[in-house]
């Protein structure tokens, strides 16, 4: 009974998969934003500041969308080569995890806000692109979000995220950096793992 | 505020500044000169703001209802969009300026006094600009980085800009009141505070060092601003 579903799905994904790998970059960028942006304003656990639950909504949806592997290698810089596969492995992980918990605390306050996204000029052959977009927010200037994207076999992928000029790899780079010259990978591990056991960002106070 | 209370934020606050200025996490770079003074100065401020600004900040955000925040917001916002468009106007950008000054037209007259926001409801754009800005686009350098307490980080070309802001008033000149001018500038200070504190929740989870990654976003974004959102490749100082 338990194996029909999964079979189902297996071959409903198999089936889904190509036709997401042949979507634009921008498109790409349009749907999740949209999909994360729907769930969040009809969610009444996440209007609530139920953190744990935008966390799910983040791993389902957001996720898979990230080479994680690639940011965590860009943001150690020259540091990558000189950590070992188990460390870079454990790296990648914590960092995924710290920009997870990071992302969660940020989504719940933007549910009042709307996207707009800029057309996109490409290339049928290009690999690497940067989709561009702006956050609106009531009474505010909008925000521009750059999201520096990959072709990969399994589809798009983004790789670093600008938000209004600052970008997410290379502000960690500076972290990394400054903590492995001070403290060597091993180091930046603790730090890393003492970071994501620290308290959740505690949710919005509207 | 009972005495003891304050007694002992200026004790924890004192302990602190030694521990930081003892510490050897503050060494100066080509970008922060003045790291280790600006250092004791952010731990100065995570105690004074921690203990006393926030608590106040998050209590005004939680009692006050949202359309009054949005008012007060907008009317501080609207007499920020004049200086945007002074800065405009002294950076050559007339079109901008243009709506800049059509957004404060509209809001004081028909937003009553800037507590509406009609122009972005009608899809006239803010703007963010300011004297620091402008400075940068003459060629000024920025100098280097400050961290103020109670004011956040600043370099001294962006630091000269807010003063050169503060003087042009106008709400000093407009409300002679001293009491009044009083009450006006604390919910001004307290509408920039309560905005900033979704920002910092984000901060407080995403860096390892807090200090620093303020520094770095906050030179990164100003750079942004100054090249117009497109800035030259940084140097890398990888190098050195």
């Amino acid at each position: 009974m338990i194996r029909l579903p999964a079979i189902t799905a297996l071959v409903l994904g198999l089936c889904v998969a190509p036709a997401f790998a042949q979507e634009s970059p921008d498109a790409l960028v349009k749907r999740v934003a949209e999909d994360v942006l729907t769930t969040i304003r009809s969610d009444k656990d996440i209007q609530a500041g139920d953190i744990a639950k935008i966390r799910q909504v983040m791993e389902v949806k957001l996720v898979p969308n990230f080479d994680f592997a690639r940011m965590t290698a860009l943001a150690m810089g020259r540091n990558w080569r000189t950590a070992t596969p188990e460390q870079q492995k454990q790296l990648t992980d914590d960092f995924r995890t710290l920009l997870v918990r990071t992302y969660a605390g940020a989504l719940s306050n933007y549910r009042d806000n709307t996207m707009d996204y800029k057309p996109l000029r490409m290339n049928p052959a290009d690999t690497e692109v940067v989709v561009r977009t702006e956050v609106k927010r009531s009474g505010q200037a909008p925000v521009q979000i750059d999201y520096s994207m990959e072709k990969t076999p399994e589809g798009w992928k983004a790789y670093d995220v600008v938000v209004a000029g600052v970008s997410l790899v290379t502000t960690y780079r500076d972290e990394f950096n400054d903590t492995v010259k001070s403290s060597g990978v091993d180091g930046l591990m603790k730090a890393l793992t003492n970071k994501n056991r620290g308290p959740a960002p505690p949710p919005p106070v509207k | 505020m009972t005495r003891c209370a304050a007694l002992r934020v200026c004790m924890t606050l004192l302990a602190s500044a030694c521990l930081l200025l003892a510490g050897c996490a503050a060494t100066p770079s080509r970008i922060d000169p003045l790291a280790p003074w600006n250092r004791a100065m952010f731990s100065v401020h995570e105690v004074v703001d921690g203990n006393v600004v926030k608590p106040v900040a998050q209590a005004y955000v939680k009692y006050t209802p949202e359309p009054v925040r949005s008012g007060v917001a907008n009317f501080f916002g609207n007499i920020e969009d004049l200086f945007v468009g002074i800065n405009n106007v002294l950076e050559g950008n007339g079109n901008r300026a243009g709506d800049d000054f059509g957004r404060v037209l509209l809001n004081t007259t028909f937003g009553l006094g800037g507590i509406f926001d009609l122009a972005s409801m009608m899809g006239i754009e803010k703007h963010n600009q300011d004297f620091g800005i402008t400075f940068g686009k003459w060629g000024i350098d920025q100098g280097p980085y400050l961290f103020v307490p109670l004011f956040g980080p600043t370099t001294v070309r962006d630091g000269t800009g807010t003063v050169v802001r503060a003087f042009l008033g106008p709400i000093t000149y407009i409300v002679t009141d001293v009491p009044v001018r009083n009450v006006i500038y604390g919910i001004g200070y307290l509408n920039q505070r309560a905005q900033a504190l979704d920002t910092e929740g984000v901060v407080d989870t995403a860096a390892i060092d807090k200090y620093r990654f303020i520094r770095n976003a906050y030179l990164r974004a100003r750079r942004f601003q100054v090249y117009d959102g497109k800035p030259p490749p940084e140097q890398d100082d990888e190098g050195q």
